[in-house]
């Protein structure tokens, strides 16, 4: 079989997921503005650890082979280390990603003892100012200290996680450099509007300039960075990045959120894309194989108004959440199609009319109180 | 690239098979690779291979037709680049 048709069996559906994103909890301590899943604070419903362990067993008896873990923060979770052993004991290897927050000495000792683990430290600057404005006072720091924690630990090949925004474009070989100091694994992902996003992708998200930037970028480094497969809409500027070159939302992948909600893609945390719940009767499996929403999916899809341009077979018109975040059609161009269609169609988008955000964790603003002032001098 | 077919061959211990309708998805818990075996008869013959005595053997077994087993040769020769299967 061709590498093409074994990419057509994959969008027809597989009996399992390759990837599984499961969202832990969405308490976190920080609140980063391009948050995909609008987290802050815990949602009462989260999944109990019991009920966490029996999806652990039946993603065992899928045969899922690993777990992308993430949150919010999911070291925020007291049963975090028990549910991790508990996967990996259940051959579920963990990758997980978190801020870095809470790996002090000992957790990164404890860390280091587990096998089949990963973990991946998110920043999005190469120093505080431009991490921090993102991330949140604090949390450039807090993130190295992580690492250097898990440098002394020798836990290995970790993962440093990038999301591309426009004012750290420029820091991609720094971040490269970075990563090869630790001994690290460069991971490289897009920026998308959902969650939080929707309102930051705007004045964020990489110019078409910096696009191609990115794209020349990967192409030179690509074998050795992680994607996560997330550009293969640049692929529409020629040589194709490594990777599938599909969207795999409901095909070979899909989102868990804390409460036991399934949807389609990391990306995609709102109710046109929820396929089901974990704790419906049929479990997890059913969702995946029979829910409505995947299993159209998995039908061909139509290429709308990209289907007279040339690039299509390369790019497949980008990634469903884009577009659906930013109010596009989805079956048109992606918000950021290297050709400008995406942009064009942008900028007639009435703001009012676009998908509400989704389920919103973000924590209320506390309002400092008011200090008595002094009234007279 | 290719390997030998009178040569005895195993799949890695470390590796799972998950079968699937275009053929198999074969995961590397040491090396964190997944690897695709893009037919049901290349997942037949990466399953064999452990009951017989050389690579040849194993195709013989499930059939397959020997005008193809270079084709084999050389896809058992990447599986066994990325450790999916090894010699024993």
């Amino acid at each position: 079989m061709s590498a093409s048709g074994l990419v057509g069996g994959l969008k027809r559906g597989l009996d399992a997921p390759i990837c599984l994103t499961w969202e832990l909890t969405y308490a976190c301590n920080l609140q980063c503005v391009h948050c995909l899943s609008s987290s802050g604070v815990r949602d009462p419903r989260e999944l109990t650890t019991a009920e966490a362990k029996a999806l652990i067993d039946e993603l065992e008896r899928m045969q899922v082979f690993y777990i992308n873990i993430g949150g919010g923060e999911p070291m925020v979770r007291r049963d975090f280390f028990e549910l991790i052993a508990y996967a990996i004991d259940h051959h579920v290897g963990v990758k997980f990603s978190t801020n870095g927050t809470f790996i002090d000495r000992a957790a990164a000792r404890r860390l280091a003892s587990m096998d089949y683990l990963d973990v991946q430290i998110s920043i999005d600057g190469i120093d505080a100012p431009t991490n921090d404005a993102v991330r949140g006072q604090g949390s450039y720091a807090a993130a190295r200290r992580a690492m250097d924690h898990l440098q002394n630990a020798g836990f290995g090949p970790f993962k440093i996680s990038i999301v591309v925004t426009r004012h750290n474009v420029d820091q991609l070989d720094d971040f490269k450099a970075l990563a090869n100091s630790y001994g690290a694994q460069l991971r490289v992902t897009r920026l998308r509007p959902s969650g939080r996003g929707a309102e930051s992708w705007h004045v964020l998200h990489p110019t078409a300039d910096q696009q191609r930037q990115v794209y020349r970028w990967l192409l030179a480094n690509g074998e050795d960075v992680l994607t996560g497969d997330s550009f293969f809409h640049l692929n529409a500027l020629g040589e194709p990045l490594p990777g599938l070159n599909m969207c795999g939302a409901g095909r070979v992948v899909c989102l868990i959120d804390p409460i036991g909600e399934v949807y389609a893609c990391p990306f995609v945390l709102h109710d046109q894309f929820r396929a089901g719940s974990v704790r419906d009767n049929g479990g997890f499996a059913s969702v995946w194989r029979e829910s409505e929403l995947f299993v159209s999916l998995r039908e061909p899809q139509s290429a709308g108004a990209c289907a007279s341009c040339g690039s299509y077979d390369a790019c497949q018109g980008g990634c469903m959440a884009a577009k659906f975040f930013v109010g596009l059609p989805l079956d048109g161009p992606d918000p950021e199609c290297v050709h400008g269609h995406g942009e064009e169609l942008l900028a007639s988008v009435d703001a009012a009319r676009r998908p509400s955000a989704g389920p919103g964790h973000t924590k209320p603003v506390t309002l400092l109180r008011a200090r008595p002032t002094a009234v007279t001098r | 690239m290719t390997i030998a077919l009178d040569a005895p061959y195993a799949v890695d211990p470390r590796v799972a098979i998950r079968p699937e309708a275009f053929g198999a998805l074969c995961y590397h818990y040491g090396n964190r690779r997944l690897t695709f075996l893009k037919s049901r008869d290349m997942v037949r013959v990466v399953q064999a291979l452990a009951e017989h005595a050389t690579a040849a053997d194993a195709l013989r077994a499930c059939g397959i037709a020997e005008a193809t087993w270079p084709r084999y040769a050389d896809a058992l020769a990447s599986l066994q680049a990325s450790e999916v299967i090894r010699e024993r």
